[in-house]
Formats: structure tokens, C-alpha cells, sequence
């Protein structure tokens, strides 16, 4: 008895305890908010159900397997909405080179510098559901300013909102505009830390303009642009607000996005179909998983080499 | 006594209102709802009088805002069910039949000769032959139009009973000449189409084949739905252009301006068109044009319901209520406040509301049937493929048999042969 019980004994010292201590209530959190969701996501996937209890209580969904995936692969619904997933993923990367141009435009020390960067960063600040009112009236047909400058110039107004080939184009521009700020601030406090006896070295060497910014200043900002790819690329896959706000998926479902067509079928008016929803979430899930496995490996392997 | 709530809060305050309640010595029955401020002073001047005559009988309403009450009453129905909770006829309450949440009231029905007086609404109240719900109102759905803009394209104003179809098409031409839209719509939340598509469907077929249609039975590459679609079609180009993209309020903000002169809508709207600046003078009210000569006239009017639940604590005295909501004297009253139609045939509306009588008269000479409108009548899911492809058709009518696949596809994976 004695000798089972010393090596536990020694194992909980207080060096190999504290970190398990501190960690605890982080874990919990994680577990409660985001394991035990995750783990009840995929099992709710595997059901078709309404989302109601009869009135004793009790769950009324049927078990169907890999039904509702089955139905996701034939969904022409689904495949719109992972395309324009895919179009607000390499469209949203547009936030990174612009971000970068007006960090480095604004990067100088004039006179009043502050208040146009304030006034740069300014979109970012709002709220995602007043740039998608904006934005909305500034498509909209009839009085909205865009739709007076296509008519003024083409003799025709373009209501973008109305254009199933042109919406989904009409809300990333709408987004691009706050990511663009994101990253643009990311930039410009990367900038404060790009080391002057480096340019002032290149400089001696003869460089400038273009290979300035490309061999010199891009590397040293490596660490910014890390983090502007991360927050652009999840923008982009949880865009749900601005299409929300802006057309509601339409016209006739054109603009719909994963996490907007999850949304619809879980809790939407003509929804509640849950076991569906979940599924969708699934597969937005995989998809994100991609992204943040990458990150994470590319974090864990910059931290080895330390 | 009546609580306004909002969202999450309300489900909380309403267990602490309940049990406060419970102390005094009357007995409660509890009713969940979700009026606006003028149904809701409506309601509670009917619940006034139910208590003046029944004084043994506290009804405690709790109302909640419009849009969370869809989501609330799939909690409230579970966790703590009130006696009584308002909702929607025909499909829209078959979710809740269905997992047993919304109690049988035949017996109420049959006590007090419902099947008689609430003739028109029996139908959309029935599931399996058991009656689920009280209707207490309805409103008709028509053509709204604005006289000015007739005058304006030189237009002949449309005679009594409504305009032939050939006549509605000839005059769209003439609209269409003068700038003016012919029909207009604002479709960004997809139903208001389906008030267009459901009246050219049901004046092409009748109603029979819009039930039909609605609950899956005929499929849309049929001779009767390619019928139906070649009417839409003769409309499509008088449609507002860029409908998707604009609210109803704001298509109605065009028959206001007379840059529109038609509008296929409810009677709510009426009060949009008034608030915009029409008057009784300007604005009209005509039945959707016959199409098949010979086609029983069928009309829309979604009907709003009152459903005792499966949880009630008070089922006794909740019946009672139940009972004086589908009295001709309640929906008098309720409706006249309101400005809606009566579903009790002993009921009286106003007469000095033209748009009522109108929507009254149009409504008891329909031999053809009372629809309750395409997402009600319709499955859920089948309801919103469906709106898309009405949508999408009006918007690129080039694709019309692309659209019709994809609905066939639809309806075979949600009704199976």
C-alpha cells in the first residue's frame, strides 16, 4: 500500500500542479463553450429535427445517419453558398496590399497625422451593421448614390443588391472597407518596429522604391502580415452580418454564405431544421480547421526554433 | 392585466409574473401574445370585458415583441407553457400539433356551433380532423392602386368588381409607356411574391390546384403549372425592376409617389399608403383580374389563431376565453379597433371603411375557397424554394425551366412518390 501510493504522492508536487491550477479555469471555459458545443454540433448533425421537446420534455429528432450530408452534397443551395465562401476568401485578401499602402502613405510625421489615421481606422470602429446600412443605401435602387452615378454615367442604373451575379461582389466591397482599416492599423504598428539602422544600411546600398519595400521592410513585417492573413481569412469564412443586414442571401439565395445559409436553415423563419444546420456548421467548421491546423503548426514550429 | 416584454428577459419575468399571480384568489389563466400597440390595447379591452362577465377569471397577457415571439414560443411552449399562446392556421401550426404542444379543441368547437359560424375557417384549423386553433381574424389580400396614377397614364379607373385580365395587361402597356411601374413589389423578404404568384396560380387553375401545388401533390412540370407560368410571365414585364432589392414599404413608397400604379398586398398595407399621404380618394382596392373564364374566384387571407397548449394549468377557464375570442361580439370589437376582418360570419365589420367592406364583400362572395397564402399553406422548407424560384423568375424569366427543374427536385426530395 505504502509503495503504490508514493510515486502519486510525488507526482502532485507543487511544480507539476501549478500549471494545471492556473489552467483550470481556462480549460473549463473551453470545454464548456467550445468542446462541448463542438462535440454537440456533430451529433445533432447525424438528426433530422424541428428543435422542439414534445411536452414531456423529450427530444423529438430522428436519427439519419449521414442523411443530411448526403442531402448537402445534392444542395445547389450549398454549392452557391461554398462558392461565394470561396469569392470572399480571395477577394478579402485585397484588405492586405491596400491595408499595407495606406499604412506606409500615412507612416510619415506631418501635421495632424493622428486625425487622418484616426479618420483611416475610423470603418473599423463602427459597427458591421451600420457599414452594411451604408453600403446598402449607397446600392440601393432608386435614390442610393451608386445607382445615380451609374445612371448619370451609363443612362441605366445598376442596383447591385438586385443583381444575382453582382451581389455577392456589392458585400465584399461593403466588408473590405472595415478589414481594410484592420489591416492597415496591424501595418502601421508593425512600421513603429521595422529597425532604422536596417533602411539606413539598405539605403547606403542603393536600394529604394520597390525593392526597398520587398527585401527590406516586407520581412521585418512578417509578424504583421501573419496576423492580417489569420484575422482576413476568418473575416472572410464568418462573414454572416453584412449579408444578413445587406440582402438577407438573396435575390433568390445568390448571396448566401456557409455560415448565413447555417443560420437560415437552423433558425430562420422558414427554418428550423436543425439537424441540417448542423451539418452545414460541420463542414464550415472542416473548412476553418484547415486554415487554423495551418497556423497553429506554423506557430508550434516558429516556437521550436526560438 | 397585461406585461410587455421583450426577448430573452421575457421568459424569466413571465415565470415571476405567473407565480406572483397565483396569489390571489381569482383564477388565472395565462396567455401569451405578440401584438403590436394597437392590437394590443384591442386585446386588452376584450380581456376588460371577459372579466366584467366572468370575474371569477384573472387572464394575464403576456405580450411579447413581434419578431422574438417566433423563437420564444418554441421555448415558452416546453419549459413553461401558458394556457393560451397566439400563432398561425393551416401549416404554420402543424410543427407544433405535430410534437403534441398545441392541445385538441374540438370540444370547444362543437359546444358552441363554431363549425357553423366560423364556416370559412374550419379548413385552415383542422389537422386530422381535430380542430387545433380559434381564428379570430383575417385580412383580405387584392390589388391596392393608386387613381392618380391612372389619371396620370390616362388610364380608365377600374369598374366595381375589378378589371378583366386582357384589360389589366392592356392598361400595364399603357403605364409602361407613361414611366409609371404597373405592378409593383418590394420582394427583399421573398413572400410578397408569392401574393402574385399565388393569385395568377389560383386564378389560372383554381384553388384546389393551389392547395394542391402547396402541399406537393402536382408537379411543377405539369401542363397546369407551365399554364400558370406563362401567365406570370405576361406580367413579369410590368414588374418594378430591381424588386429584390427593396422592402414592401418601399414599393409601397412608389404607389404613394404614383411612380407605381398596382400592388398585390394585405390590407396591413393600407395603413402604410395612408402614412405616406393617401387618402380614401386616391387609393383603390379591386379583386386580382379573372383569368380562367369559369375558375371559382378564391382569395387570400391568412388568418391569425389563438391555441390553447398541451401544458396549460387552466385548461378549464382557458376554453371559456377561447370560446368568447370566437364570439361575433369579441371579433366585432377586436377587429373594428384593429381594422381587420371578422372570421366569425355573425360578426359586423365598419362601414364606413371602404377598404374593409370592400375586403369583407370580396371575401364572403369567394365561392372558390379561403387560401391562407403560399407559406402558410406550404411546407416550410417546400415554402422558400418555392418563393426563390418565383423571385428568381420575375427577375431573369429566361430561366424559367431551370427554375421548374430545381423545384421538381424539391418537391421530389421533400414529398417522396
Amino acid at each position: 500500500m505504502a509503495q503504490a501510493s508514493q510515486p502519486v504522492a510525488r507526482r502532485w508536487t507543487q511544480r507539476s500542479l501549478a500549471p494545471w491550477l492556473f489552467l483550470a479555469p481556462g480549460l473549463f471555459m473551453f470545454t464548456v463553450y467550445v468542446i462541448w458545443p463542438i462535440i454537440q454540433s456533430v451529433t445533432l448533425s447525424f438528426f433530422d429535427w424541428n428543435g422542439l421537446y414534445n411536452k414531456d420534455g423529450q427530444f423529438t429528432g430522428t436519427f439519419v445517419g449521414m442523411g443530411n450530408y448526403a442531402e448537402l452534397m445534392r444542395d445547389p443551395a450549398f454549392e452557391t453558398s461554398l462558392w461565394n465562401n470561396l469569392k470572399w476568401l480571395v477577394l478579402y485578401m485585397l484588405a492586405l496590399p491596400i491595408g499595407l499602402f495606406i499604412a506606409i502613405f500615412l507612416n510619415q510625421t506631418v501635421t495632424g497625422i493622428r486625425v487622418y489615421k484616426s479618420l483611416f481606422f475610423f470603418p473599423f470602429v463602427i459597427s458591421q451593421v451600420v457599414v452594411g446600412l451604408i453600403f446598402a443605401w449607397f446600392y440601393a435602387p432608386n435614390f442610393g448614390l451608386f445607382y445615380l452615378l451609374t445612371e448619370s454615367v451609363f443612362g441605366k442604373g445598376t442596383a447591385i443588391l438586385a443583381d444575382p451575379d453582382l451581389v455577392t461582389y456589392g458585400i465584399i466591397v461593403a466588408g473590405l472597407w472595415p478589414q481594410i482599416a484592420y489591416v492597415m492599423i496591424l501595418y502601421l504598428t508593425g512600421l513603429n518596429n521595422v529597425a532604422p539602422d536596417q533602411i539606413e544600411a539598405a539605403r547606403l546600398d542603393g536600394a529604394k522604391g520597390w525593392r526597398m519595400l520587398w527585401y527590406v521592410i516586407l520581412p521585418q513585417l512578417r509578424p504583421a502580415t501573419f496576423i492580417a492573413v489569420i484575422v482576413t481569412v476568418i473575416g472572410a469564412l464568418r462573414s454572416f452580418d453584412l449579408v444578413s443586414i445587406m440582402t438577407n442571401g438573396g435575390p433568390f439565395g445568390s448571396s448566401r454564405v456557409l455560415s448565413y445559409y447555417m443560420f437560415e436553415m437552423a433558425l430562420g423563419e422558414y427554418g428550423f431544421r436543425m439537424g441540417y444546420g448542423a451539418a452545414i456548421a460541420v463542414v464550415l467548421f472542416a473548412i476553418m480547421m484547415i486554415f487554423i491546423s495551418g497556423f497553429i503548426w506554423k506557430m508550434w514550429r516558429d516556437e521550436k526554433e526560438r | 392585466m397585461v406585461h410587455t416584454l421583450k426577448g430573452a428577459l421575457a421568459l424569466g419575468t413571465a415565470l415571476m409574473l405567473a407565480t406572483s399571480a397565483m396569489a390571489q384568489d381569482k383564477r388565472v389563466v395565462t396567455w401569451n401574445a405578440d401584438y403590436d400597440p394597437i392590437p394590443l390595447a384591442a386585446a386588452e379591452a376584450l380581456i376588460a370585458d371577459f372579466e366584467a362577465a366572468n370575474p371569477e377569471i384573472d387572464i394575464v397577457l403576456t405580450n411579447f415583441d413581434h419578431e422574438a415571439y417566433k423563437n420564444a414560443i418554441r421555448n415558452f411552449l416546453t419549459a413553461d407553457a401558458p394556457d393560451l399562446a397566439n400563432w398561425y392556421a393551416a401549416n404554420r401550426m402543424r410543427p407544433f400539433v405535430e410534437a403534441g404542444l398545441f392541445a385538441d379543441i374540438s370540444d370547444v368547437w362543437a359546444k358552441n356551433g363554431l363549425n357553423e359560424s366560423l364556416a370559412s375557417s374550419v379548413l385552415s384549423s383542422t389537422i386530422d380532423g381535430k380542430q387545433y386553433a380559434i381564428p379570430y381574424t383575417y385580412y383580405q389580400w387584392g390589388i391596392y392602386y393608386n387613381r392618380d396614377a391612372y389619371k396620370a397614364a390616362g388610364v380608365d379607373l377600374p369598374a366595381e368588381g375589378g378589371v378583366s385580365w386582357d384589360q389589366f395587361l392592356a392598361n400595364c402597356e399603357k403605364f409602361k409607356a407613361a414611366g409609371i411601374d404597373c405592378v409593383t413589389t418590394g420582394s427583399s423578404a421573398l413572400w410578397p411574391v408569392a401574393g402574385i404568384f399565388d393569385y395568377v396560380s389560383m386564378r389560372t387553375n383554381g384553388y384546389q390546384f393551389h392547395s394542391d401545388l402547396a402541399a406537393g401533390k402536382i408537379s411543377w412540370t405539369s401542363p397546369e403549372v407551365a399554364a400558370v407560368f406563362d401567365n406570370f410571365g405576361k406580367l413579369q414585364p410590368f414588374v418594378t425592376e430591381n424588386h429584390a432589392a427593396i422592402d414592401w414599404q418601399d414599393a409601397a413608397a412608389l404607389l404613394v409617389q404614383g411612380k407605381a400604379a398596382n400592388y398585390v398586398m394585405g390590407n396591413f398595407a393600407v395603413g402604410v399608403f395612408k402614412e405616406g399621404g393617401m387618402t380614401n380618394d386616391n387609393l383603390g382596392f379591386m379583386v386580382f383580374p379573372e383569368i380562367t373564364a369559369g375558375v371559382a374566384r378564391a382569395e387570400e387571407a391568412p388568418t391569425d389563431t389563438i391555441h390553447l397548449t398541451s401544458g396549460a394549468k387552466n385548461p378549464e377557464d382557458a376554453k371559456t376565453f377561447l370560446a368568447y375570442i370566437a364570439s361575433a361580439e369579441a371579433q366585432t370589437k377586436w377587429n373594428g379597433a384593429v381594422g381587420q376582418l371578422p372570421t366569425n360570419k355573425n360578426a359586423s365589420v365598419d362601414a364606413n371603411d371602404p377598404f374593409l367592406t370592400a375586403g369583407f364583400n370580396a371575401l364572403s362572395t369567394a365561392t372558390g375557397g379561403i387560401a391562407q397564402f403560399w407559406d402558410r399553406d406550404a411546407d416550410a422548407e417546400y415554402a422558400k424554394a418555392g418563393m426563390e424560384g418565383f423571385q428568381q423568375f420575375l427577375v431573369q424569366p429566361d430561366q424559367r425551366q431551370a427554375i421548374l427543374d430545381r423545384l421538381e427536385q424539391t418537391r421530389l426530395r421533400i414529398y417522396p412518390q
